[in-house]
This record gives C-alpha cells, sequence and structure tokens, in this order.
C-alpha cells in the first residue's frame, strides 16, 4: 500500500469547509421551509381544491416523484435560462430542491389530511369557527402532527441530496470538496471529512426536530 | 449549435437508458442480499449485532450517496488500487440501497405476529429454520409493496453514477446538452425516459399495497 495519510494538510482548509457546510445548511433549511409551504399548498389543492387543480398537483407530484432529483436541477439550470429565468448556480439548487421537496411533502401531508375525520371539521364549524381557523387548527395542525415522523426524515433526505448540487457547481460542501480534490488530490481524506461532516448535520438536524416536535405538540399531562 | 437534437439522438439517450437499467438492477441484488443480511442481523438472537448493524445503518442513512460513490471512485484508487467507475458504483450503490431495504425489511420481519416466533419454539425450531419457514414467508407479503417502490428510488439513485464519469441516461443527456444546447429538448426526453421506467414501478407499488391490503410503510428518498 504505502500510503501516508495526509489529514494535516487537508484540515488546514477547515475554515472553507466550515463555510461550505454552512451553505449546504442555510440551503436545506430554506428548501425545508419553502418545499413544506408548497407542499401543504398542494396537498390541501388535492385534498379540497377544485378537481382542475387538485389534478393539475397531481401531475406535479407523480412527475417529481417518478425523475431523478439530478435531472431537475439540470432542467432547472440549463433549460430555465431558454425562458429567459437566469439564476445563479445556488438560487437554482434552491428551486430545484423547493420543486423536489415540494412534490414528496404534498404526499405526505395528503396522508395527514386524510386522516382527519370530516366529523372533526363539522365540528368546527359548529363551534363558529371561521374557514381559516378551520385549517389553521383542526386541519393542518393535527394533520402535520400526525406525519411529523415521515416529515422529518423527508426534510434529512433533502440535506443528504443537497450534495447533488454540486453538480452545477454551488458552493456548497461536497463543490469545495471537489474543487479541493482537484488541487490537492488528497480525495479519501477530503471525502472522509465531508462524509463524517454531513453524518454530523444529518444527526443535528435530527436532534433540532426533536426539539422542534416537543414545543409544536406538547405532550399533555394525563 | 454543432449538431440537432433528431432523432438519433433521442435514440442515443434510449440506448443510455440500458445502462440506468443494467446499474439498477446491480444495486437492487447487490442491495437486496446484503440488505436481507443486515435485516436478519438487526433482530438475530445476539444484542452486540443487532446494536452494531442498527448503527451501521442509521450512520449509512446519514451519509448522502453521492458521498458514497467519490469516496469510493476517488478515495480508493489513492491508495493504488485501480477502481472503475462501474465497480466504485456497484460498491457505493449496494452499500447505500442494503442500509435502506434492511430498514424496510426488519419492520416487515417484526410485524409477522410474536406468537409466530413462540409456535415455532414449541415446536423446537432454531432461530434460522422459525426464520426460513415461518417469519420470513409472511414478512415477505407486507415488504412486496415498500420494495417495489424503494426501486424507484434505486432506479432514480443511479442517475447519481453520472457524477463520477460513469455514461448512463443522466450522463449521456448532460453530454448531449453540451452539443446541442438544446436543454428543454434533452433533459425533457430524458425525463421521460426516467419516467417510463419509474412510473409504472410506482403504479405496481400501489396497487400491490391495495391488494394485499397491508398499511403502507412509506418508502422515501429524493
Amino acid at each position: 500500500m504505502g500510503y501516508t495519510f495526509q489529514f494535516g494538510t487537508v484540515l488546514g482548509y477547515w475554515p472553507q469547509f466550515l463555510e461550505g457546510a454552512w451553505l449546504t445548511v442555510k440551503l436545506s433549511a430554506f428548501a425545508m421551509t419553502f418545499g413544506l409551504a408548497v407542499g401543504i399548498l398542494c396537498a390541501l389543492a388535492r385534498s379540497y381544491g377544485p378537481k382542475p387543480l387538485a389534478w393539475a398537483a397531481a401531475v406535479y407530484v407523480e412527475f417529481i416523484r417518478n425523475t431523478p432529483f439530478l435531472i431537475q436541477l439540470y432542467f432547472v439550470f440549463f433549460a430555465l435560462p431558454n425562458a429567459g429565468i437566469r439564476l445563479d448556480p445556488t438560487k437554482a439548487a434552491l428551486l430545484a430542491m423547493t420543486i423536489n421537496l415540494g412534490a414528496y411533502s404534498t404526499e405526505i401531508v395528503r396522508a395527514g389530511l386524510e386522516s382527519i375525520p370530516a366529523g372533526q371539521i363539522e365540528a368546527g364549524r359548529a363551534l363558529g369557527l371561521n374557514r381559516l381557523q378551520i385549517i389553521r387548527f383542526i386541519v393542518l395542525l393535527p394533520a402535520i402532527k400526525a406525519v411529523y415522523p415521515a416529515l422529518t426524515s423527508q426534510f434529512i433526505l433533502v440535506l443528504l441530496g443537497s450534495s447533488i448540487v454540486s453538480a452545477i457547481a454551488a458552493e456548497e460542501l461536497t463543490a469545495f470538496a471537489n474543487t479541493l480534490n482537484m488541487q490537492t488530490f488528497r480525495s479519501f481524506e477530503i471525502y472522509a471529512i465531508v462524509t463524517l461532516i454531513y453524518i454530523a448535520l444529518a444527526f443535528g438536524f435530527r436532534a433540532v426536530f426533536a426539539g422542534v416536535h416537543a414545543v409544536l405538540f406538547p405532550q399533555r399531562a394525563g | 449549435m454543432l449538431r440537432d437534437f433528431g432523432l438519433n439522438e433521442v435514440w442515443f439517450l434510449v440506448l443510455a437508458a440500458r445502462w440506468t437499467l443494467a446499474l439498477s438492477a446491480v444495486a437492487f441484488v447487490g442491495g437486496g442480499v446484503v440488505g436481507l443480511l443486515l435485516a436478519v442481523a438487526r433482530i438475530s438472537p445476539w444484542r452486540w449485532l443487532r446494536v452494531a448493524v442498527s448503527g451501521w445503518i442509521q450512520v449509512v442513512q446519514a451519509t448522502p450517496m453521492l458521498m458514497l460513490l467519490l469516496l469510493f471512485y476517488f478515495g480508493i484508487n489513492m491508495f493504488g488500487v485501480r477502481i472503475d467507475a462501474w465497480t466504485a458504483a456497484a460498491v457505493a450503490f449496494t452499500i447505500g440501497t442494503s442500509a435502506y431495504l434492511a430498514d424496510i425489511w426488519r419492520g416487515c420481519i417484526q410485524a409477522v405476529p410474536q406468537g409466530q416466533w413462540e409456535a415455532a419454539k414449541a415446536l423446537a425450531l432454531n432461530f434460522r429454520l422459525t426464520l426460513a419457514l415461518i417469519v420470513i414467508p409472511q414478512a415477505v407479503r407486507m415488504a412486496l409493496p415498500p420494495t417495489v417502490g424503494y426501486m424507484v428510488q434505486v432506479v432514480k439513485g443511479t442517475s447519481l453514477a453520472a457524477l463520477i464519469g460513469f455514461t448512463e441516461l443522466a450522463k449521456a443527456g448532460a453530454q448531449m446538452n453540451t452539443i446541442t444546447f438544446e436543454p428543454v429538448r434533452v433533459f425533457g426526453t430524458v425525463s421521460l425516459l426516467y419516467f417510463a421506467m419509474c412510473f409504472p414501478l410506482s403504479m405496481l407499488a400501489r396497487r400491490l399495497e391495495r391488494k394485499l391490503h397491508v398499511g403502507s410503510l412509506r418508502v422515501q428518498a429524493l
């Protein structure tokens, strides 16, 4: 073998690794927020919207879920400029991630909506709640509570999938690793370190989701 | 424009899809065999083995698939072991796929009622025989829909091999895009080809779920 590990050389770039990781965290967090918003809207459209709207949402979901994220990313980055929409790599990445997560979270939230018995909505109406109050307190919150585990594991997949946006040279963690690899050729050290950073990020996000769960859906005593 | 995007170019992409199918088959078979071993290890009578395997699965599920590919393709080459894109992709996809399949299948094995294990014990069957004759045949029924559903993720996931230079459908699309400058048509065609491979699997998974009357064990991936 005769291979000497040189983690020292690579670790000299620690600040840049952190910078890349921070961009990965930001990208993922924004994609999760926007993706969930898209998912909630499309799920409401699919479950309660008029036929054409429900149908459009269904087509969107099926098409995105049955094509790879990489191709969706290429499409956003290379094809949108044809329509006059020119995005820098990071914005293109965020848009592609949002579109992708939007489809998955539509399906997840919809499963939650379907778990709400119709009687609950009627009861809300009987109590004189208005439409928005019913959607917020009776439909959405319990629905999201029901599918929270599925939603957060999808969020983790968004974090991991964000590495794919390095394909269009956004400047997140994996893209930085690729650049550094070409400069130093310490491939094993670089990708090993980056893998460990991703694992740490994934566990970190999981801990945050557990915390959010505790705040949003407090366990009532008794 | 160096070249028009015509029927020949579409045919080129169709031929490239063969490699996507070949990679998918390797990933699914490799991931299936290793995944079954992991799933069984996860419920074995030995605590240390269960803990070790469960930790391994969690770590792999916190690692981006792309990192596994880069680690094996660039990382292993550093040690003077020549590894081509095929081998690197096969190993990386096997590791990634097996972690997710193991989780799905463990859930199915554990969903077989405890009484079946006890009855087998009463009949003096050992762990191996109980698993092979009693538990797995019942678990397969439950495992079928989520497994077929996960195959969609496997097919889509193979697109990442493009990023280590393996010429399958996604890479062929990217190449075609650089010589035709027709991103809408090129990536539109590529998307449709992926859709044609994935959508039937998605439909089959849904039909099996309904037919076998099993609760949906949600399969997720980017």
